[in-house]
C-alpha cells in the first residue's frame, strides 16, 4: 500500500512502537499525518 | 483502546472521510493488534467507546512490515524504530497482522 500523500493515523503502542515515532517515519513517507497517539495495552 | 483515542479516531474519519485513510499501528503484541485493528475496521469489540458499532473499515498496516519500512527514509526509520525493531518479535507482528487482515487462507 502506497502511502505517499494519503492520510495516516498512527496507533502506536508504549509496548511497542510509540505513536511519535511511527509519525516521523510516515512523514519522511510522505504522507500526511492527521492524529499520531501512544496507546498503553493492558 | 480507550475511548478517548476512539473518539479522536472517529474525528479524524468524520473530518478527511475514510476512503483516503490508512491507520499504521505500531503495537508488539497480537492480542493489542487484534483490537487496535477491529476497534478501526469493525467497531470497538468491548462496545464501550464511540466507535462501539462504527464500522470504519479502514486498511490497517503495522510500521514494522517490509511494505511500510521500505518506503520510509531509511536513516528516520533507523533512528525512530532500528532499537525497537531488534528488540520486538517482528515476525510475531507480520503473521498477526497478516491474520487479522485475513491474507493467511483462514
Amino acid at each position: 500500500m502506497k502511502l505517499e500523500g494519503r492520510k495516516v493515523i498512527a496507533l502506536g503502542e508504549r509496548d511497542g512502537v510509540p505513536g511519535e515515532a511511527i509519525a516521523s517515519c510516515l512523514a519522511s513517507a510522505g504522507a500526511d499525518v492527521v492524529f499520531s497517539f501512544t496507546e498503553c495495552f493492558v | 483502546m480507550g475511548p478517548e483515542s476512539q473518539s479522536q479516531i472517529k474525528a479524524v474519519a468524520d473530518r478527511f472521510g475514510t476512503d483516503d485513510l490508512v491507520v499504521v499501528l505500531g503495537a508488539a503484541d497480537p492480542e493489542a493488534l487484534e483490537v487496535a485493528a477491529e476497534t478501526v475496521t469493525t467497531g470497538d469489540p468491548a462496545y464501550a467507546g464511540p466507535l462501539a458499532g462504527v464500522s470504519l473499515g479502514l486498511p490497517v498496516v503495522h510500521i514494522l512490515e517490509p511494505e511500510v519500512k521500505e518506503q520510509v527514509d531509511p536513516d528516520v526509520y533507523s533512528e525512530q524504530v532500528g532499537l525497537l525493531e531488534l528488540t520486538l518479535d517482528t515476525d510475531a507482528v507480520q503473521t498477526a497482522m497478516r491474520k487479522l487482515r485475513h491474507e493467511d487462507g483462514e
